[in-house]
C-alpha cells in the first residue's frame, strides 16, 4: 500500500469511527442520565450490563470506536506540535490503540463477567 | 490622536526587528498600501514591500494588517484602523526578506508539490473543447478559479505554522479546480500528491482561509472536496 493511499485511508476510520462514537457517546449518556434517577448503585449497575450480550456487544464497539479514533488524532496533534517523525508518530499510534483495546475490553469483559 | 493624521507601527528588520512609529496625514479613501506608500516616499525611502497592480490584481501586495493578512492595495484604512492606529507587518508564515517583504519562494513550490499545473491532453490539431458552465464539475472549478496568489490564506492558516510541510489552502485550491477540469490527464498524479503527509487530510477545516481570502473563494469547501476524492481514489486503490 502506498503512504498516500494508507494516510487518507486512515482518514477515513478516523472519520468513520467518530461517527460511530457520537451514536455510543448519545446511548451512553442517555443510559446514565436514566439509571441515575433515584440514586445508582455498583449492584445495579452489574445487574445491567452483568451476562447481557447486547451490553456486552455495545461497549466493545465503543471500545474498538476509541481504539481506532483516538490514536489517529493523537498522532495529528504530535505532528503539529512536536517534531517526532513520521515512524515514531506511528510507532506511538499502534501502541496507544493496543493499550486503549486492553484496558477497554479488561472493563468490558470484566463488567459481563459479574452476571455470569 | 487627531483626525488628521493617523500613527502606524511598521516592522522593520527580518524575523529579528522591531516596530517604528510614523505619523502618517490622513485622506479620503486611503488604503494600507497608500500609508505604507507614503511612508516609504515621505520618511523613509529605505522601507521595503512589495506591490505592482495597486487593483487588486497582482496578488503581490499582502501584508499583516493589526494582526489579520489583507491585500494592502484594496483594503481602506476606516475598515481596519476603528481605534486610529494601524501596525503593519509581513505576512505570517513565510520568511522574511526585509521590512514588509516575504520570499515567497515555500508557497509556490508547494502549487508545484501538488500537481497544481494544467496537464493538457488534447493537441494543436484538436478543436475547442465543449465545457458546458452549467456542467457541475465546470461550476466547482468556476467557484475557485479566481485566485491571485496573494498568500493571504497561507499565511491565515493555522495549520500551516503548525505542520511545516503542509501543502496550505492556496495551493489546495487551485489542484480542486484542476480535479474539476474535463480537460485535465494530471489526476491521477495530483490526487497522489495532495493525499501524502502535509496533503488535504491535514486541513483542520477552521476556515480561516475562506474568512479572510479578498476574493472570497472558500479553500476549506475546495479542500474537503479534495478530501472526498482522494478518499474514492485509495478506496479504489488508485492512489
Ligand atoms: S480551513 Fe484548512 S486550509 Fe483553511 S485555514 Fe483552516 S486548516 Fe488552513
Ligand atoms: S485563495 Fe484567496 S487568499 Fe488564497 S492566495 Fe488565492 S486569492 Fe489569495
Ligand atoms: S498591488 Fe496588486 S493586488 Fe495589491
Amino acid at each position: 500500500m502506498t503512504p498516500q493511499r494508507a494516510e487518507t485511508l486512515e482518514w477515513l476510520v478516523q472519520r468513520a469511527s467518530a461517527a460511530v462514537l457520537a451514536l455510543c457517546v448519545i446511548v451512553h449518556l442517555t443510559v446514565i442520565v436514566l439509571a441515575v434517577q433515584g440514586g445508582v448503585t455498583a449492584k445495579e449497575i452489574a445487574g445491567r450490563v452483568g451476562g447481557s450480550v447486547p451490553w456486552l456487544a455495545f461497549y466493545s464497539v465503543f471500545v474498538i470506536a476509541v481504539a481506532l479514533h483516538a490514536p489517529a488524532g493523537l498522532r495529528n496533534i504530535l505532528r503539529e506540535y512536536t517534531s517526532l517523525g513520521r515512524r515514531a508518530t506511528h510507532w506511538i499510534m499502534a501502541a496507544v490503540c493496543v493499550l486503549i483495546l486492553g484496558l477497554g475490553f479488561r472493563a468490558v469483559v470484566g463488567l459481563y463477567g459479574l452476571g455470569a | 490622536m487627531s483626525n488628521d493624521t493617523l500613527t502606524v507601527e511598521i516592522w522593520r528588520g527580518r524575523e529579528e526587528g522591531e516596530f517604528q512609529t510614523f505619523q502618517v496625514p490622513r485622506m479620503a479613501s486611503q488604503t494600507v498600501l497608500d500609508i505604507v506608500t507614503y511612508v516609504q516616499r515621505n520618511l523613509d525611502p529605505g522601507l521595503s514591500y512589495r506591490f505592482a497592480c495597486r487593483v487588486g490584481v497582482c496578488g503581490s501586495c499582502a501584508m499583516t494588517v493589526n494582526g489579520k493578512p489583507r491585500w494592502t492595495c484594496r483594503t481602506h484604512v476606516d475598515k481596519v484602523a476603528g481605534d486610529g492606529t494601524l501596525r503593519i507587518q509581513p505576512l505570517k508564515n513565510l520568511p522574511v526578506i526585509r521590512d514588509l517583504a516575504v520570499d515567497m519562494t515555500e508557497f509556490f513550490q508547494k502549487w508545484t508539490r501538488a500537481q497544481a499545473h494544467f496537464v493538457p491532453t488534447a493537441t494543436r490539431g484538436d478543436d475547442f473543447a465543449q465545457v458546458s458552465p452549467d456542467d457541475p464539475r465546470r461550476k466547482e472549478a468556476s467557484a475557485g478559479i479566481e485566485c491571485i496568489n496573494c498568500g493571504v490564506c497561507y499565511s491565515a492558516c493555522d495549520t500551516v505554522a503548525w505542520l511545516g510541510d503542509y501543502l496550505g489552502p492556496a495551493a489546495l485550491n487551485r489542484a480542486w479546480t484542476l480535479v474539476n477540469d474535463e480537460r485535465d490527464g494530471g489526476q491521477a498524479a495530483r490526487l497522489k500528491a495532495i493525499a501524502g503527509a502535509g496533503g488535504c487530510q491535514s486541513c483542520h477545516s477552521h476556515q480561516s482561509c475562506f474568512e479572510l481570502c479578498p476574493k472570497h473563494l472558500n479553500p476549506t469547501a475546495a479542500i474537503a472536496g479534495l478530501k472526498r476524492a482522494t478518499v474514492k481514489a485509495a478506496l479504489k486503490g488508485e492512489i
